[in-house]
């Protein structure tokens, strides 16, 4: 939580001296607390007040990466409980879990699971982002070969390493070193030996406690042991309670800055059930978690987490949008139809997929609307006779094609006669209202 | 440093909204975010309603449509199996054959349907127009008059229509949705001129416009939050009506719930993918603040009651 200005100004020398550019101490610590400046412009502060203001600048929960390279994910920086007020940052990652008691064969496919589960949805790729090897059977060894397996087939895939034997932790974590790992498991129980272990690979460290007021005492253990890159979990397995610690270690980092809680959150959400697990799963994506381990990622349910994942933590100030420009599908010529629509991703993508499944070559044009669905631009007054004519003329297109005839989607059937208007010598063809109506249309259209 | 639990209690209250006769349901009446029981009272569960229709549904895709294929000719043996089979709680009646563009059914032919299912079952019953203004507002005053005593919802007034429709749903003793589009201003808007016809706000339910996972969810689920934070926090009388989700008719008409996996391999089993994008839709905007949902598959109704049990338990 921001200090405000009169809390700054105590902490400042209060000589009025100017050397920070401003008239007065209190001047001065109103522009850091709307952050318009920074604390290094006054010379003369103390090294005391560097360290609290330094702390209450810190974002109130931690980033950490998981993993390294281009499959690295960040976690944490979360700053608000609503996204209707600011979006929420990082996306929660999805970790498969694999144990070293499941079947070899059962393990393989675990591990082409994930990696084969990027998706593009809406111009963005898409994965299972992390494998959780978890050492269910207690032994080393058996944990040892899972861990080899899982390094060698998957060696860019971030990983969580789960058990709670310090033995298990030093044989394995060798594996990952310098891999950004999460070391999961420490408890107050093992927390002396585990620690320096996940120090000695660079790894996070994953902290387990049965409620929130002992997981607090055990983060700043952690921390007092020499590793801050902590990710939190309160022992919650049931709906209610991943809910219920999610909220109030959410509310306790971002609210009242309360340090030992703020750290990113891990649940634990494997049931049998892999439709209900789903569920439990998009609880997580909604309230809270930075991580979600699963038992099992099917195809579908990774589409439907994905979508949530996407849809939770997209911008709702700026609707996702692509570039506006005529955009070819297939190896269109001369000849081939063009249509136009707004640059909403998902108007985009939806439009373009429909055009790609007629096989048919062909110009679409994507006007910037802001983001906005036909129907939203159109009632907003950015998709207009006037401006789609003049984005047409500018666009160039008329140098490409020989014909002069443009597909409106059939929502806005009622430009056609403005856009006709503007853009003379053009004919407008309406077309189907749902985008995928469009293969029948255009196949007739060119058999035509 | 010591921790004590940040928890917060509110001013508002959802209203509590009793439906039916015979067989009564209760949503509503909380007085805290979804599902926080750990820092506020919930008196009751959310409620989830079976959704049928006047007319056979050609346009289901066929994974929700399997499950009535024996019943779904007659709106009453379709009633019937979701009472008695499938231990329907509520059911809703969509009157999508009066639509222009369907069948184009007659208000005394609504009437006849609505009069025959309210014969034929206990549970509360909704009864939905076909999202057509005009019409709308000719069928649905019949029908509530029709249904006259039974308690029942009606719906859905918007800003085009509410006048005829809230009239008639207030003579007729019955609750009513209100419906606008995607905006916490329109809402509030709407709630306060039906409010102002002397309609009483703790009859009324919200629905804010749902949407399905994939297709602007996010939109639903932010302007959900908006209106029970308004409820809860700033205490205002007119959004504190219980909010509606009317999910099935919006999940299961986007190609991820029709596609087959042929044509989109990595895109999994339609059967599960279609009942998961039900019940995820259902469980999100739960989550948002909907005490109301309208449901067509069966197996997502039961995942999702599986997950209310869960948080009940
Ligand atoms: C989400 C939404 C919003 C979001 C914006 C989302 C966005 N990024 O656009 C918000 C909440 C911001 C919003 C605001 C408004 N909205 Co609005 N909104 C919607 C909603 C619910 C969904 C829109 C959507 O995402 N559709 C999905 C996309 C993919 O659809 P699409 O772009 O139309 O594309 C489809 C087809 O058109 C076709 N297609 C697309 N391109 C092409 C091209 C060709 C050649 C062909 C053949 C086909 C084709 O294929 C696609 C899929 O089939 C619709 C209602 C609805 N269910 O449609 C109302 C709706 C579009 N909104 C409406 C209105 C009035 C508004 C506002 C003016 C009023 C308000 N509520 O404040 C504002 C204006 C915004 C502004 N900045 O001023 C009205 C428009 C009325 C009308 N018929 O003209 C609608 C229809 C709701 C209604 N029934 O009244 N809205
Ligand atoms: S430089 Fe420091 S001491 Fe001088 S006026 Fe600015 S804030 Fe005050």
């Amino acid at each position: 939580m921001a200090l405000t200005g009169v809390e700054i100004f105590k902490l400042l020398p209060k000589t009025n001296c100017k050397k920070c550019g401003f008239p007065t101490c209190l001047a001065f610590a109103m522009k850091l607390a709307q952050r318009q400046t920074s604390l290094d412009k006054c010379p003369d502060v103390s090294e005391e007040a560097k360290r609290i203001l330094g702390e209450a600048a810190a974002p109130p929960v931690r980033p950490i990466t998981l993993g390294t390279g281009d499959k690295a994910v960040k976690m944490g920086e979360e700053t608000v409980l609503f996204r209707h007020e600011k979006k929420f940052v990082n996306p929660t990652v999805l970790a498969l879990e694999i144990k070293d008691t499941e079947d070899e064969a059962v393990q393989m496919e675990k591990v082409q699971a994930v990696l084969t589960s990027e998706i593009n949805r809406v111009g963005q790729l898409l994965r299972v982002d992390a494998i959780c090897i978890t050492n269910a059977s207690g032994e080393v060894e058996r944990f040892e070969t899972l861990a080899k397996t899982v390094a060698e087939k998957a060696p860019e895939v971030p990983v969580i390493v789960s058990t709670e034997s310090p033995d298990a932790a030093k044989t394995v974590m060798g594996l990952f070193s310098g891999k950004g790992a999460l070391l999961y498991g420490v408890t107050e129980a093992n927390a002396e030996q585990m620690v320096p272990i996940a120090k000695e690979a660079k790894a996070s460290v994953g902290v387990r406690a049965d409620d929130l007021e002992a997981l607090s005492a055990l983060t700043e253990k952690v921390k007092s042991l020499g590793v801050e890159d902590i990710v939190v979990d309160s022992g919650a397995r049931k709906a209610p309670e991943i809910l219920e610690h999610n909220t109030l270690i959410r509310r306790a980092a971002i609210k009242k800055n309360f340090k030992p809680l703020g750290y990113p959150v891990i649940n634990f959400v494997q049931r049998e059930d892999p439709l209900y697990e789903t569920l439990l799963a998009g609880l997580g994506i909604c309230k809270y978690a930075s991580v979600v381990v699963m038992s099992s990622a099917e195809k579908w349910k990774n589409l439907a987490l994905f979508t949530l994942r996407q849809n939770i933590y997209t911008d709702p100030q700026v609707p996702m949008q692509v570039e506006q420009k005529i955009y070819k599908i297939g190896e269109p010529d001369e000849n081939s139809p063009l249509l136009i629509t707004t640059n909403f991703s998902l108007t985009y993508f939806i439009v373009s997929g429909e055009v790609e499944n007629s096989k048919v070559p062909a110009w679409l044009a994507v006007m910037d609307c802001e983001g906005l669905s036909v129907l939203t631009a159109w009632a907003a007054g950015k998709f207009t006779g006037a401006k789609i004519a003049n984005f047409i003329k500018e666009s160039g297109i008329e140098s490409q094609i020989k014909h002069r005839e443009l597909i409106i989607p059939g929502y806005v059937a009622i430009l056609k006669g403005a856009i006709e208007e503007k853009l003379e010598g053009w004919t407008v063809t309406v077309g189907p209202r749902e985008a995928n109506g469009l293969p029948s249309f255009l196949r007739q259209k060119v058999a035509a | 440093m010591a921790f004590t639990p940040p928890k917060e209690s509110f001013r508002g209250r959802v209203y509590p909204v009793t439906i039916g006769t015979e067989v009564q349901e209760t949503f509503g009446g909380e007085n805290t975010l979804p599902f926080h029981r750990f820092e506020g009272e919930i008196p009751h569960r959310p409620l989830i309603s079976y959704e049928i229709q006047d007319v056979p549904p050609q346009d289901w895709p066929e994974v929700v449509r399997e499950p009535y294929s024996d019943v779904s000719d007659d709106p009453v043996k379709w009633a019937q199996f979701c009472q008695e089979s499938l231990g329907a709680k509520s059911i809703t009646l969509r009157l999508i054959g009066t639509h222009p563009d369907q069948k184009n059914l007659s208000a005394e032919d609504a009437v006849k349907v609505v009069t025959d299912v309210l014969n034929a079952v206990k549970v509360p019953l909704i009864i939905l127009g076909s999202n057509h203004i005009e019409k709308d507002a000719e069928v649905l005053p019949k029908v509530a008059e029709a249904s006259k005593g039974r308690n029942c919802v009606i719906g859905k007034a918007q800003e085009a229509n509410y006048k005829t429709i809230a009239a008639a749903a207030m003579a007729s003793g019955h609750k009513l949705i209100a419906m606008s589009e995607l905006d916490i201003n329109l809402s509030k808007q709407l709630n306060i001129l039906i409010t102002q016809m002397g309609f009483e706000k703790e009859r009324l339910i919200t629905d804010p416009m749902c949407s399905a996972l994939g297709y602007g969810i996010e939109y639903t689920y932010s302007v959900m939050e908006r209106i029970r934070l308004a409820a809860l926090a700033q205490a205002d009388p007119v959004m504190q009506p219980p909010m509606v989700a009317d999910v099935g008719m919006y999940v299961w008409k986007i190609k991820e719930t029709q596609a087959s996996e042929q044509d989109l391999p990595e895109w999994g089993s339609l059967r599960e993918r279609g009942i998961l994008w039900e019940a995820l839709t259902a469980t999100t905007l739960m989550l948002a603040g909907a005490e109301l949902l309208i449901m067509r598959h069966p197996d997502a109704v039961s995942l999702v009651n599986t997950f209310i049990d869960e948080m009940f338990a």
